[in-house]
């Protein structure tokens, strides 16, 4: 469904992304592991046309989306969470849903808000509060939920449990999973490797710019390098 | 007395408030000063003055005018003096410096089609006066107060609740995020520029009426006025432009009625001098900055 081939890119003087390829077949999980400033978000960035990279192609459902504005790359049915969520702090919690559905004109986006408010019943208790009085699981999930409202085939998540309770950690990688099996298809850039490989079918690693190390993700979790580097040496049960 | 006094500020403050609102808008999108709005604000008052004089149209046309000449001037300022200057290379003070060049150009312009006098509408236009017991109120400014307020209203809902105005507002509070909604943010800052040189141009009109002088230099003051109200009401901020300008309006007519009319510049911006020592941020303006760029 997505495929990058010898993607360049970086920022300025900077090259943060060294040729690196990667693919996200249609309906898996696909994961995206590596240390703090390995280039994830990068990588992240690059897809949705937020940078513009040097050389390289990045292809959508075989159409070529290198260098389009970020507004197309939505529109063609890619969106991403960002890493820090950014909720829209001054709009209310069902104006950032409905900006979510910003570019759609057909007639189910209520139907769509409700099942939203069915998988995250705390968002419709506060859809008349300002996004930014959440906590931050919950704006998690006005992120994620706002991500669902634009009916998205491929859904980027740029370390969604970074800075969460352990147990608001293990209901958004659930979520993840039932976004999955719903249909759609899932890059995630996580650090929590653990989690992370758990629920993937493939996984890639990412080390200062290059692609080190990709497989099935249960190959990937028993590699000794991995396990050494990102599991402190224990199994993926 | 007083109510008089109240009439008198909160016409004169509406027009600062329009004019506010303009760089407000901007500040918000693109979050920088936008410092050809006073010229853009002067062609406008311009633009009305020959309506009615050369063409003999009536204040409502002239209004619409000028409106249209200012949105026009707003998508030619962000072509030429904003778009090309938006990388991540470019200085972040070149926008600044960009738009000094057009208001110069502006200015020099009026000068050369207008010449430097200050001049008047028609007589027609200076109105007479309704007396409501001891108030006092002359039909321009009825005029101002109407078109002003009612364009306030008008914003406000249509940010409040249009898709295009929602845009706006989200790309005001972050740029990066409004696009991965699917905003197309190039048009969104493209409307915000035009809609507020729009109204800058509008209230240049009002302003002439009020004072019945249109004159090339008049852009400076005003100018500085209004990014006064920016500051004052919180930068970006919409509501605190609309209550900003109404309070330093208020604020001049008094210190006239009330004191020395040569110092009405200097209280006024005394006053809000010592409003920023005590609310930095302005009056509705959040402790962090916020905008994206
Ligand atoms: N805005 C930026 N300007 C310059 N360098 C950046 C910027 N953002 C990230 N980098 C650099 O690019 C590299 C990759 O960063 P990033 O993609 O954010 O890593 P990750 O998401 O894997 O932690 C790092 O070396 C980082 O310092
Ligand atoms: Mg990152």
């Amino acid at each position: 469904m997505l495929s990058i081939r010898q993607l360049v890119a970086g920022y300025g003087s900077i090259t943060a992304l060294k040729s690196i390829d990667l693919t996200v077949p249609e309906g898996s999980i696909v994961s995206l592991i590596g240390a703090n400033g390995a280039g994830k978000t990068t990588t992240m960035k690059t897809i949705m046309g937020l940078i513009r990279p040097t050389s390289g192609e990045i292809c959508f459902q075989d159409q070529n989306i290198t260098g389009q504005p970020v507004h197309q790359v939505v529109s063609k049915g890619v969106s991403l969470v960002p890493e820090g969520r950014s909720i829209l702090s001054q709009m209310s919690v069902l104006e950032n849903l409905e900006m979510g559905a910003y570019l759609r004109r057909d007639r189910e986006v209520q139907h769509d808000l409700q099942k939203v408010f069915q998988r995250f019943p705390i968002l419709e208790e506060r859809k008349q509060q300002l996004g930014g009085t959440l906590s931050g699981g919950q704006q998690q999930m006005l992120a994620i939920g706002r991500a669902l409202m634009a009916r998205p085939k491929l859904l980027l998540l740029d370390e969604p449990s970074m800075g969460l309770a352990p147990l608001v950690v293990a209901e958004i990688f659930k979520v993840i999973q039932e976004i999955n099996q719903e249909g759609t298809t899932i890059l995630l850039v996580e650090q929590n490797v653990r989690q992370a490989l758990k629920i993937a079918h493939y996984a890639y690693v990412l080390e200062t710019g290059r692609m080190v190390l990709h497989g099935p993700a249960d190959a990937v979790a028993n590699d000794p390098k991995i396990l050494e580097a990102y599991l402190g040496g224990r199994r993926v049960g | 007395m007083l109510l008089q006094q109240v009439v008198n500020g909160l016409t004169l403050g509406s027009t600062y408030a329009i004019i506010a609102l303009g760089y407000t808008l901007i500040f918000g999108v693109l979050n920088i000063v936008n410092m050809a709005h006073g010229e853009i604000f002067m062609i406008g008052a311009f633009v009305g003055l020959m309506l009615v004089t050369k063409l003999q149209t009536g204040i409502f046309t002239a209004l619409a005018g000028a409106m249209l000449t200012g949105a026009v001037l707003g998508y030619l300022l962000e072509r030429i003096a904003l778009r090309p200057l938006r990388r991540r290379e470019v200085s972040h003070l070149a926008p600044l410096i960009s738009t000094i060049g057009v208001s110069i150009f502006l200015e020099s312009l009026a000068l050369k089609i207008f010449g430097p006098q200050a001049q008047s509408f028609p007589p027609v236009f200076s109105g007479q006066l309704f007396e409501l017991g001891t108030l006092k109120i002359s039909i321009i400014q009825i005029v101002i107060l109407a078109v002003s307020f009612g364009l306030m209203i008008a914003l406000r809902f249509w940010l409040a609740k249009t898709k295009m105005g929602k845009s706006i507002r989200a790309t005001a509070e972050n740029l990066e995020t409004a696009g991965l909604l699917g905003v197309n943010t190039s048009q969104v800052i493209i409307v915000t520029v035009m809609l507020a040189s729009g109204l800058g141009s509008v209230a240049g009109v009002l302003v002439g009426l009020a004072f019945n002088a249109v004159e090339p230099t008049m852009g400076i003051t005003m100018g500085f006025k209004g990014l006064a109200v920016l500051i004052l009401g919180g930068l970006g901020n919409i509501t605190g432009a609309m209550v900003g300008g109404l309070l330093l309006g208020i604020a001049e007519v008094f210190s006239v009625a009330y004191g020395e009319s040569s110092y009405r510049e200097a209280v006024a911006f005394g006053l809000i001098i010592i409003l920023l020592f005590i609310r930095p941020q302005g009056l509705f303006g959040s402790g962090s900055a916020q905008g994206g760029r």
